[in-house]
C-alpha cells in the first residue's frame, strides 16, 4: 500500500447508510460466523438492530470466548502529567481549565508505578496531557528504562509522535500506543477542539498508522462517546480498523469507547449515549472483527462492566486514578475525568472470577524485546 | 508408545493451558485428559515467581512442561524466549511458535525454520508449530526438529482437519513424530487425525471454552485413544461400489505368445 493516509468518509453519509439498514440486513449480518463485512457492521449499528440486541450479545459472546478464551485482561493507567497545550472542551486537562497542574519526575512516576506493581498489575498505560515541551520522548524513554523489567507491558497514551519517535520508544521497551480520534465527525471535531495542535483533524487521523509502522505491537484507536452520532462513530472505527489491518498486519489492534463523564470545566455531553447504545457498539465491533481487543475503562459503572464480562470486552482497567501522583497521594487534585467504577483491582478480579472468567494480570513479557540499553542511556532527563 | 527425543509418553493427547476460566479448572481438565505433555505460553507466566498462578498449579512431576513462544513475531524473539525458558524453567524443550499475524496466529515458515536451526544448535529439543506444508516439515526435520506440529486449522477456529490432504503427506513422509496442533474443535476431529496416523494431537481452545471443560477433556482422551487404536488396527479402504458392480473387462484377445 502506498497511501499511508486514512481518509475518513463523510460522517453524515455514514450515518445515512446506517439509518437505511433494515431488519433483514441485521439478520444477514448475524448469520456471519467469523467476522463480517462493512455492510454488515453498518446494519448491526442501526436502529433496526436494537430489537435483536440479545441475539447480538450471544453471538458476540461466543466469538469473544472462542478467540480470547474465558479470560479478561487487567491494566491500570498511570497519569504522568496534567499539563496540556490543547483546548478541548470535554477534557479536564484542557489548557483553559483552572486546575492544579503537575508533572511527575521520573522518580515520582516510578514510585507510582511500583504501587501499581504491588497491587498486582502487569500491564500499565502511561497517560499524559499533550505538552511536548514538558513531557517529550526523552522523558518516556527514561521512564521506560526504569519500568520495562517490572511490567509485562508498558503502553502510552500521550501526544501524537512521529514514526521515528515511536520507533525509538519501541526500542526502549514501550510496546503499545493509544491515540483516539475522539470524534470522526469533522464538524464536531472542529467545534470541540478549540486550540492547540490537536485542532488538525487529518494530522491526528494519521497517527495510529505511524505507531503501527514504527513496529508497535499494539495500537489502540477510539472515539469519545457523547460528542456526535455514536452509530456513525462505530462505523468510522470499523473502517479505520480495517484500513489499519491492511496497512500493518503484524500489529494487534484495540478499540476503546470512553463515554463522556462529568469533568471540571463542566462540559455536558453533546448527545446522549446510553449503556444500551454502548452495548450495541461493543457487540457490533466484536461481530465485525473477532480478534480486535475491546477495552472498557472505569468510566463505566461496576454493574455495567460486570454484566459485559464474556460478551465482547477483553480488557478492563481497575482501581484507576486520573490525577498525576494520585496512587501515592489520596489527597491529590486535578483529575482528567472522574471514575464510576471505584473498586480495587482485587474487587474487580473477584467479580470477573464470579462470572467464570480468569482475571489475567500478565499476558506479555519484557523478554520479547531485546533490551536497547543505548536508547535509555542517551535520555538525558531526570528529576 | 509415543517417543519424542528419547522421552516416552503413554498419552497421545497434548494439552494447552490458555483460555481457561481458572487455574483450578485447567488442572482438573488436565487430570481428566490423562495428558502427560502440557504446553504453557511463556508470555502468560512468570517463571521467576513461585506464586505464579499457572506454574504454581502445575505439578511438573506429573505433567511434562513444554514452554511455548506464543506471541513471538520473529526468530530473534522466539530465541530470547527460549533462553528465558531454559534459564528459569529448567527445560531445554520448546514448542516453537512464531506467529507474526496477531489475528490469525498463523505460523511464519521462514522465521520458524531460522529459529529451529539456531535452537537445535544450542541444544534445544524443538517442536515447531507449522502450517501443513510437507516440504517445510521435511526441512525442519533435516535441521533437527524433534517433531513437527502441523495445524489442522488456524488456532482457536475449531474447524477440524481442514488441512487433511497436506497433513496426510506429512505423516507419510516424516521420520519424526507428527503432532496435529490447533483447530481441532470436537473429539471426532482428534479421532480423525489419529486414524490418519498422526502420532499425537494438541488441544486447547476446544477444551478450555467448552461448557464443561473436564468432561470435554475426557471426551478428547477417549477419541484420541479410539483413533490411535483404529490406525493400528489398519482400517479397510473405502470401497468404490461402482467399480465392484461393473462387468470384468474381457481380456480373451490376449494370447500367450
Amino acid at each position: 500500500m502506498n497511501n499511508y493516509d486514512f481518509s475518513a468518509p463523510d460522517f453524515s453519509s455514514l450515518a445515512a447508510r446506517i439509518h437505511s439498514s433494515r431488519r433483514e440486513d441485521v439478520l444477514r449480518a448475524l448469520k456471519q460466523r467469523d467476522g463480517c463485512r462493512i455492510a454488515d457492521l453498518t446494519a448491526l449499528l442501526s436502529p433496526a438492530a436494537e430489537p435483536l440486541l440479545s441475539s447480538m450479545a450471544v453471538a458476540a459472546g461466543r466469538l469473544t470466548r472462542q478467540r480470547f478464551g474465558r479470560v479478561m485482561q487487567l491494566y491500570a493507567p498511570l497519569y504522568l502529567s496534567s499539563y496540556c497545550a490543547n483546548r478541548c472542551l470535554y477534557c479536564g486537562f484542557s489548557f483553559d481549565n483552572q486546575i492544579p497542574r503537575r508533572i511527575l519526575s521520573l522518580s515520582e512516576a516510578e514510585k507510582e508505578a511500583l504501587i501499581l506493581a504491588d497491587r498486582g498489575f502487569g500491564h500499565i498505560l502511561l497517560v499524559s496531557g499533550e505538552a511536548p515541551a514538558r513531557l517529550g520522548v526523552d522523558y518516556l524513554v527514561g521512564l521506560a528504562a526504569r519500568l520495562r523489567r517490572r511490567f509485562a507491558s508498558v503502553a502510552i497514551e500521550v501526544q501524537p509522535l512521529s514514526v521515528a519517535e515511536y520507533a525509538r520508544l519501541f526500542a526502549a521497551g514501550i510496546t503499545g500506543v493509544v491515540v483516539y480520534q475522539e470524534t470522526y465527525d469533522r464538524q464536531t471535531y472542529a467545534a470541540v477542539h478549540r486550540g492547540g495542535v490537536k485542532t488538525d483533524y487529518q494530522r491526528r487521523l494519521a497517527v495510529p498508522a505511524y505507531a503501527a509502522l514504527a513496529g508497535m505491537r499494539e495500537v489502540g484507536i477510539g472515539a469519545l462517546l457523547g460528542l456526535s452520532d455514536w452509530r456513525a462513530e462505530g462505523l468510522a472505527l470499523g473502517l479505520h480498523l480495517a484500513w489499519l489491518r491492511k496497512l500493518s498486519w503484524r500489529t494487534a489492534y484495540t478499540i476503546s469507547f470512553p463515554r463522556l463523564r462529568p469533568a471540571p470545566g463542566s462540559f455536558s455531553p453533546l448527545v446522549a449515549v446510553s449503556e444500551k447504545n454502548l452495548g450495541q457498539l461493543l457487540f457490533s465491533l466484536r461481530l465485525f472483527d473477532p480478534d480486535v481487543g475491546l477495552v472498557l475503562s472505569t468510566r463505566e459503572q461496576a454493574r455495567f462492566r460486570d454484566g459485559m464480562i464474556g460478551l465482547a470486552p477483553t480488557r478492563y482497567s481497575a482501581g484507576s486514578c486520573t490525577i498525576p501522583g494520585g496512587y501515592g497521594d489520596a489527597g491529590a487534585a486535578g483529575e482528567q475525568f472522574s471514575v464510576s467504577d471505584e473498586r480495587s483491582i482485587d474487587e474487580v478480579a473477584s467479580s470477573i472470577r464470579a462470572k467464570g472468567f480468569d482475571p489475567v494480570r500478565k499476558d506479555w513479557d519484557a523478554v520479547f524485546q531485546a533490551a536497547d540499553e543505548g536508547a535509555s542511556a542517551g535520555a538525558g532527563v531526570d528529576d | 508408545m509415543l517417543s519424542i527425543a528419547g522421552r516416552t509418553f503413554r498419552s497421545r493427547l497434548f494439552m494447552g493451558t490458555g483460555k481457561f476460566s481458572s487455574s483450578a479448572l485447567m488442572i482438573a481438565a488436565l487430570r481428566a485428559s490423562g495428558s502427560e505433555m502440557v504446553t504453557v505460553a511463556l508470555r502468560r507466566v512468570d517463571l521467576n515467581d513461585p506464586a505464579d498462578d499457572i506454574m504454581g498449579a502445575l505439578n511438573r512431576r506429573r505433567f511434562f512442561f513444554l514452554p511455548n513462544t506464543s506471541g513471538a513475531r520473529d526468530a530473534a524473539e522466539a530465541v530470547r524466549l527460549a533462553h528465558l525458558a531454559r534459564a528459569a524453567g529448567d527445560t531445554n524443550w520448546l514448542k516453537l511458535e512464531v506467529t507474526p499475524d496477531p489475528r490469525t496466529l498463523l505460523p511464519d515458515p521462514i522465521e520458524t525454520l531460522k529459529a529451529t536451526e539456531i535452537l537445535v544448535a544450542e541444544g534445544f529439543v524443538v517442536l515447531p508449530y507449522i502450517n501443513a506444508d510437507p516440504i517445510l516439515a521435511l526441512r525442519l526435520q533435516d535441521v533437527g526438529a524433534a517433531a513437527v506440529m502441523p495445524l489442522g486449522a488456524p488456532i482457536g477456529t475449531n474447524q477440524g482437519m481442514l488441512t487433511r490432504f497436506q497433513v496426510g503427506i506429512i505423516i507419510e513422509q516424516a521420520r519424526v513424530p507428527v503432532v496435529v496442533d490447533a483447530g481441532l474443535g470436537v473429539p471426532s476431529h482428534a479421532a480423525e487425525a489419529m486414524e490418519m496416523g498422526a502420532d499425537a494431537v494438541l488441544v486447547n481452545t476446544a477444551i478450555a471454552v467448552a461448557t464443561d471443560p473436564v468432561k470435554m477433556a475426557k471426551a478428547f482422551a477417549v477419541a484420541v485413544e479410539a483413533g490411535r487404536m483404529a490406525y493400528e488396527a489398519g482400517p479397510g479402504e473405502k470401497q468404490d461400489q461402482a467399480r465392484a458392480s461393473s462387468p470384468d473387462f474381457d481380456l480373451n484377445f490376449l494370447r500367450d505368445e
